[in-house]
């Protein structure tokens, strides 16, 4: 066949600097723009979360500085009602997409999956190079909502029909803004698809020898699941975006209902079904969430090895687990819709298929904890994130179990309780993993070791940060805290929740602040931190068994054979403690 | 832990570069792209499906002459197109140059022949006042699921159409070998694996009964 030769064809190393840095081929390259555009996202939408939390907790307030930027959302003094709607849909569009979905799976995987499999490039370099611009266009068009006339959109992440799909009559932001922010979606749907078909492929076809499936490292079983996630789950979040598209531009109404009236005006669009819009999302909605959350599962499982100096327990359980969850997360979507009248049938299936994940998410929890049992923990930097990881996985899926049931959804549902949930779980816990892989990785991506005091400090603050702000969401939600409402000081009942707004804003503030610890350590340690070894960290997988940063092939023209798992520390007669992938297998005899 | 290690001993050496179920990266690429966009026109069709149920009085607008004549034309056209593809492929794995040209010009004219045919059945329910957005029947949910699930097949059509031109001009100059006319195959099969499922849906379900 043909191809089998294209596979090992090596494309040279560019020579100039838009060949080399800007529009390279190189995944390596292409990895760390994926992780910096996150990096730029990450702090953006922080800042938005930092806006609408000013509004929670001090809704009377005046804010000047703010004014002056975006004055349209300050008209009469304080926070308009729809500014901070746009903020809070921004913050989650910009964290969901361009933040979890990116920076764990297309930066880290895309840097080291590569080498994880002993590969010297992905399958498709030109299209791994047009993953990264197109999802590049995408984050543009998407912060371009927030300054368009009529400010951003104001209808949440789920952009939920009909008020998505009315257009200007329903809020300023239901303009332009959030016609941008279709397309942005639909763009981004794109570049995902593009790099799903990369990662699988690379995974199948492109292993070194040895690399059988049972041996790559549970990093490479976790992205390569998410992209069998992302290729099926972005098409049809692609379908629900068209068909959205219509509506507004078209004057459809796929998603619009007859007889509504919209700020006094009546709707001349009839018989659609906001409801088909959420079954249309929420298939795409909740694999979305495994998307980000797995590749954090799959550093997780690496950094707790390595660091524990024991091999993962229970490793094929582990992978199973993954697919499990993978497999499962395709049948749950209902359990985002248990309010929308969804027939009771339905909702016990959705319902019993939910708790069902929790099965293997404590097969994977008990692993985690049985790798860390007996073993000589070295408490690194990277370590404390993995640690954080399982603690936030743990408190943040507790409540999953609470929320997969209909009786306990009905009343929690639109509170303040699932927003702690989800923060907890596939916000914090995946942004750990994202911490964890950068400390990790960055002496291989950079050929410098990051600062372990600054790293230990960032970590226990906002660790107890995130905490600090997420767990009393859960209280507030049982007290009836709604979501999604600008101002609630005029419930006489929530009278007692208004403190609690003003704790977690400056939690969130002085845990934001934090942030500029990590950013100041990634920033100095890019250019002072202390040179690096080829295995600072005494790990196993290929990735450190060549010089950091790695060559542009990756393994210097000779492709590795691999005779080891993937967690082989602490083997009776070997050498050293830990035997590397690449290493010549061990003579026995003596053991 | 010396489990762990002996186990690992006895696995089966995983042979690097071969290919698994010797598909290369481009075929494999071009499948896995199909699978997701099935789930695509899947939503689509789902969605379709959702809004005919929830809707009482759905129309069955469509009369044996000319909507069903004309769109079983049209699936006869663009079957055939499958055909003349499979032919081309089988030219192109024989080196047969000349021959994969002229089976895939067979095959764009098929496609164009698929689109002109579909324009035109287009503008005949234009004159009907089906539209987008409303039609004789008060339920604009059917022209819009028509128009939109048969436009964006038709966008499919046309690019397979420009796909197929690349190819016939990269294959007239050596530049494409028979794997690459075998994936360019595999989306124009799959285009037509979209409208056998499109034209018994969106048309004869709604067949005018008598």
């Amino acid at each position: 066949m043909s191809d089998t030769s294209h596979a090992h064809q090596v494309h040279a190393a560019p020579t100039g600097f838009i060949r080399k840095y800007v529009f390279s081929l190189d995944h390596k390259i292409i990895g760390i723009q994926y992780y910096f555009l996150a990096l730029i996202a990450v702090f953006l939408g922080m800042a938005l979360s930092l806006i609408f939390r000013l509004r929670l907790a001090w809704p009377a307030e005046h804010w000047p500085m703010l004014a002056k930027i975006f004055p349209a959302g300050f008209e009469g003094g304080p926070m308009t009602p729809e500014f901070y709607l746009s903020m809070l849909t921004m913050h989650g569009t910009i964290m969901v997409f361009f933040v979890l979905t990116t920076a764990p799976q297309s930066g880290f995987g895309n840097y080291v999956l590569p080498i994880q499999v002993g590969a010297h490039d992905m399958a498709f370099p030109v299209l791994n190079m047009l993953s990264f611009w197109v999802t590049f266009v995408s984050m543009v068009v998407m912060v371009a909502a927030l300054f368009v006339e009529g400010g951003a959109p104001i209808s949440g992440w789920t952009a939920y029909a009909p008020l998505s799909a009315l257009g200007q009559v329903a809020g300023p932001g239901q303009g332009l803004g959030q016609t941008l922010w279709i397309v942005s979606i639909a763009i981004f749907c794109l570049a995902s698809l593009l790099g799903a078909l990369n990662f699988i492929t690379t995974v199948l076809n492109m292993r070194a020898k040895g690399m059988s499936l049972m041996r790559m490292p549970l990093t490479v079983w976790t992205w390569f699941t998410t992209a069998i996630l992302a290729l099926l789950s972005f098409p049809v979040l692609l379908a629900g975006g068209i068909l959205l598209l219509f509506d507004r531009i078209g004057g459809t109404s796929f998603f619009i209902p007859a007889g509504l009236v919209v700020s006094d005006k009546v709707i001349q669009h009839a018989g659609g079904s906001p409801i088909l819009w959420q079954h249309l999302f929420w298939f795409f909605g909740h694999p979305e969430v495994y998307i980000a959350i797995l590749p954090g599962m799959g550093v997780t499982s690496q950094l707790l090895s390595t660091f524990a100096r024991k091999p993962i327990y229970g490793y094929r359980a582990m992978v199973y687990a993954v697919f499990a969850i993978g497999l499962l997360g395709f049948f749950v979507w209902g359990h985002h819709m248990f309010l929308s009248g969804l027939s009771p049938m339905s909702a016990l299936v959705f319902s019993m298929l939910t708790l069902t994940i929790g099965v293997p998410s404590a097969v994977k929890t008990f692993n985690w904890l049985g790798t860390l049992w007996g073993g000589k923990i070295r408490f690194t930097s990277p370590m404390l994130y993995a640690i954080g990881f399982v603690s936030l996985f743990v408190s943040g899926g507790i409540t999953g179990i609470f929320l997969g049931q209909t009786s306990v959804d009905i009343p929690l549902h639109d509170t303040y309780f699932p927003v702690g949930h989800f923060h907890l779980i596939m916000g914090v816990a995946a942004i750990f993993g994202i911490f964890g892989g950068t400390a990790y990785w960055f002496p291989k991506m950079f050929g410098r070791m990051m600062n372990e005091t600054l790293g230990k400090i960032h970590f226990w603050l906002t660790f107890i940060g995130v905490n600090a702000i997420f767990m009393p969401m859960h209280t507030m939600g049982i007290m009836g805290q709604p979501r999604r409402y600008a101002q609630s000081t005029e419930f006489l009942y929530l009278a007692g929740v208004q403190g609690y707004q003003v704790v977690i804003t400056w939690a969130a503030i002085l845990t934001a602040a934090a942030q500029l610890i990590f950013l100041v350590n990634l920033f100095w340690s890019l250019f002072k931190g202390r040179k690096a070894s080829d295995n600072p960290w005494e790990a196993t997988t290929l990735e450190w068994s060549i010089p950091s940063p790695p060559p542009h092939d990756n393994f210097g023209g000779k492709i590795p054979v691999v005779h080891h798992g993937p967690y082989e520390y602490g083997v009776p007669g070997a050498p050293r403690d830990f035997v590397m992938q690449a290493d010549p297998p061990l003579k026995l005899g003596k053991a | 832990m010396a489990n762990v290690h002996a186990e690992s001993l006895r696995m089966p050496e995983w042979e690097g570069g071969v290919l698994p179920y010797s598909v290369g990266h481009k075929k494999l690429g071009m499948w896995l792209f199909i699978v997701s966009d099935a789930l695509t026109f899947s939503a689509l069709l789902f969605g379709y499906s959702y809004l005919r149920v929830s809707t009482p009085n759905w129309p069955t607008p469509f009369h044996l002459w000319p909507s069903i004549a004309f769109s079983t034309l049209m699936t006869f056209c663009l079957l055939s197109s499958s055909l003349t593809m499979v032919l081309g492929v089988n030219a192109a794995q024989r080196n047969d140059r000349a021959g994969t040209i002229k089976w895939i010009l067979l095959t764009i004219a098929g496609g164009v022949t698929f689109m002109g045919l579909h324009l035109k059945e287009w503008s005949n329910l234009f004159q009907e006042g089906i539209t987008l957005v409303s039609n004789p029947w008060g339920v604009p949910q059917f022209g819009a699921t028509f128009f939109g699930i048969t436009g964006l097949h038709m966008f499919h059509v046309f690019t397979g159409v420009l796909y197929l031109a690349g190819m016939a001009i990269g294959v007239s100059r050596g530049r494409y070998g028979a794997e690459h006319v075998e994936v360019c195959g595999l989306y124009w099969h799959f285009v037509d694996l979209v409208w056998m499922f499109v034209f018994p849906l969106i048309y004869l379900l709604s067949v005018k009964m008598h």
